[in-house]
């Protein structure tokens, strides 16, 4: 029994590394720009599509493949933020429904490019980790420790430099960031690269584990959303905080009871949130 | 004077237009009579969304609720034994009594959240069609959902015939839904949508409203849900998804909902343009990409969707007839 608990309670570390990731990077993009990004979950699948080219289609060093899902994503978000949420600065609303136009299409390329079938993968790094009988895989330990080095980089980034504080700047008012000679152009380019590149490098490092299809997109956006507004929807060390208790109690629920009822779970969990405390647990402020 | 020549044109072309819905089905081939059935049908769905977008809530679960009339209809006639058309209806008012059961969470929320929280109420829904098999079906969903009794002689499983069921009973909708729009509880909704702290401090009671609207939508998408159910005769959890959520906003969007006929020229111009253009040209896996390249050209280039084009083209028409008018009216913004 405690092999089984330990085993799950590995198996939730990895789904919250991951998730954290994807959560922080679609909070940080709403921070700055107030628009929440219906395409953030094709994001994650570009990130992985990217390995899926990269690593075993060409040949290249996984971490090489890693590096330029990162940047690739990266670079989409840019795209995003210069075709869609630029224009549509002034309509929230407009931007959602742009970002769901660009999540057809990011999905139609991903169909075009290489199937509506599951694309497998070969590990690219073998071995694991025996701790009491449960196991965890080096794969599986790679994307805890990138997402503990990701977050944390990031969070020095936003609270030591002058562009992170520029950001948080924005987050909080965007007028008056303006007015202080913080460009909101710069500023919204960088959050959007800093944030699809999240979901991109989440994405790739966990391609290798979930055998990407085009369709991935879809149950990652909808965790996404129930972390970010059980965390509060804007609020970054929110999101981190809310991707680990989901991931617990999803982990756990689907070990001991049912994948769907796991499922269910979540978003009532989430719909418990937002009618009893919308601002989420850890939000302050209202912001609709 | 001009009025009245307007008028008489008016209802020339309200005429013109009917004969031309009643004669389509005898000039469409089979596959596109099927076409065209679904098409009726959508174009009930979209309507009914644009009532509930009126009091300026925008929800990511209308596909669900008209999934709830489906299942309802298919389950009421199916296992019950209840006559179709009286299931269709009983389908319908079940997607109506969810809404009012659901407004009670939601219409805690405003905007963002709104969006959020309908669009995991409807997950919530959907997987709970998914995971209970009895009376559900599970992912398989249900099958054998008995037809519409034929009527007579006419057959109701042609298509052509279910074609001018679907188009009698939407007509009547879609006048319901007008005449709710043009009445005092559509200009409540509109008041509301604009200003909502306003309204409330003349008296009107802003969660009653969204409710009502919220309740009537659902009505009409589970009527849509019930004539689909019963028409293709099976449903499962996946048909209802987020996906076809997005064609309904695609359509809602790319048609302009600031009048009630906006988000129905969308769904008439994008399923032509998707049936009759796309499919003959063999686009069949871009489809998807096209369509989003659709949503995002309008929402970029044109705020009032294709409705804003035609109005436009209309003035200009008009312009070109009579002189303009001194002062010109502005339409409803």
């Amino acid at each position: 029994m405690t092999e089984i608990i330990l085993q799950t309670t590995l198996n939730a570390v990895y789904a919250a590394s991951y998730m954290s990731l994807i959560a922080v990077g679609l909070v940080l993009i709403f921070g700055v720009m107030g628009v929440i990004n219906f395409a953030h979950g094709e994001l994650y699948m570009a990130g992985a599509y990217t390995v899926v080219a990269l690593y075993s289609h060409l040949n290249f060093p996984f971490l090489i493949a890693v590096a330029a899902g990162l940047a690739f994503v990266g670079l989409l978000g840019i795209l995003m933020e210069y075709s869609l949420f630029r224009p549509l600065r002034d309509n929230p609303l407009g931007g959602l429904i742009a970002s769901i136009g660009f999540l057809l299409m990011l999905q139609t390329a991903a169909v075009l490019g290489f199937g509506v079938r599951m694309a497998h993968i070969k590990p690219p790094i073998q071995g694991k980790i025996e701790l009491l009988g449960a196991v965890l895989t080096y794969q599986r330990f790679l994307v805890i420790a990138a997402a503990i080095l990701l977050l944390t980089g990031l969070y020095l980034f936003l609270r030591k430099t002058k562009i992170g504080w520029a950001m948080r700047a924005c987050a909080q008012d965007r007028e008056a960031a303006a007015l202080q000679g913080i460009s909101l152009n710069q500023i919204t380019r960088i959050a959007m690269f800093i944030g699809a590149s999240l979901a991109g490098v989440a994405g790739a490092l966990t391609a290798p584990l979930v055998s990407p299809t085009p369709y991935m997109g879809h149950s990652v956006i909808v965790t996404a959303f129930i972390i970010i507004i059980v965390g509060g929807i804007g609020h970054l060390e929110g999101a981190v905080v809310a991707a680990v208790l989901y991931a617990f109690v999803h982990t756990f629920v689907t070990t001991f009871y049912d994948g769907v009822v796991a499922d269910i779970v979540g978003l009532v969990l989430m719909l418990l949130v937002l009618v009893i405390k919308p601002t989420g647990l850890f939000g302050a402020r209202e912001r609709a | 004077m001009r009025e009245d020549i307007s008028k008489i044109s008016k209802w020339g072309l309200g005429l013109v237009f009917l004969a031309a819905l009643l004669v389509l089905p005898q000039v469409l081939s089979y596959s596109q009579r099927e076409i065209a059935v679904l098409l009726v049908i959508n174009v009930l769905l979209v309507a009914s969304y644009r009532l509930m977008t009126l009091t300026g809530e925008w929800s990511l679960g209308h596909v669900v609720i008209m999934g709830v009339g489906a299942y309802a209809s298919a389950l009421f006639a199916k296992r019950l034994g209840v006559p179709v058309p009286v299931s269709m209806f009983l389908g319908a008012s079940t997607a109506g009594l969810a809404a009012a059961v659901l407004s009670f969470p939601l219409f805690r929320m405003k905007g963002f959240y709104f969006l959020i929280g309908s669009f995991a109420a409807g997950e919530v829904i959907r997987l709970v069609w998914k995971y209970f098999s009895t009376p559900f079906g599970g992912p398989k969903g249900i099958k054998l959902i008995p037809g519409f009794p034929d009527i007579g002689p006419i057959s109701m499983f042609e298509p052509e015939n279910y074609y001018y069921l679907c188009l009698a009973v939407v007509s009547l909708s879609l006048f319901i839904l007008y005449r709710i729009e043009q009445s005092r509880i559509g200009l409540t909704f509109h008041a509301i949508h604009w200003q909502d702290k306003l309204a409330e401090s003349v008296g009107v009671g802003t969660f009653r409203y969204r409710m009502l609207a919220f309740v009537l939508a659902s009505f009409f998408a589970g009527l849509s849900g019930a004539l689909y159910a019963h028409y293709i005769g099976t449903i499962n959890p996946t048909r209802f998804d987020v996906e076809e959520m997005v064609f309904v906003l695609i359509w809602a969007i790319v048609g302009g909902t600031n009048t009630f006929f906006g988000p129905i020229i969308g769904v008439v111009a994008l399923t032509i343009i998707n049936e009759i253009i796309l499919r003959s040209l063999g686009f069949d896996s871009a489809r998807p990409m096209i369509y989003g390249a659709l949503l995002i050209l309008s929402v970029l280039f044109l705020p009032k969707g294709l409705e804003g084009v035609v109005q436009k083209a209309g003035r200009i028409f008009k312009a070109r007839k009579a002189p303009e008018p001194t002062v010109r009216r502005e339409q409803n913004a």
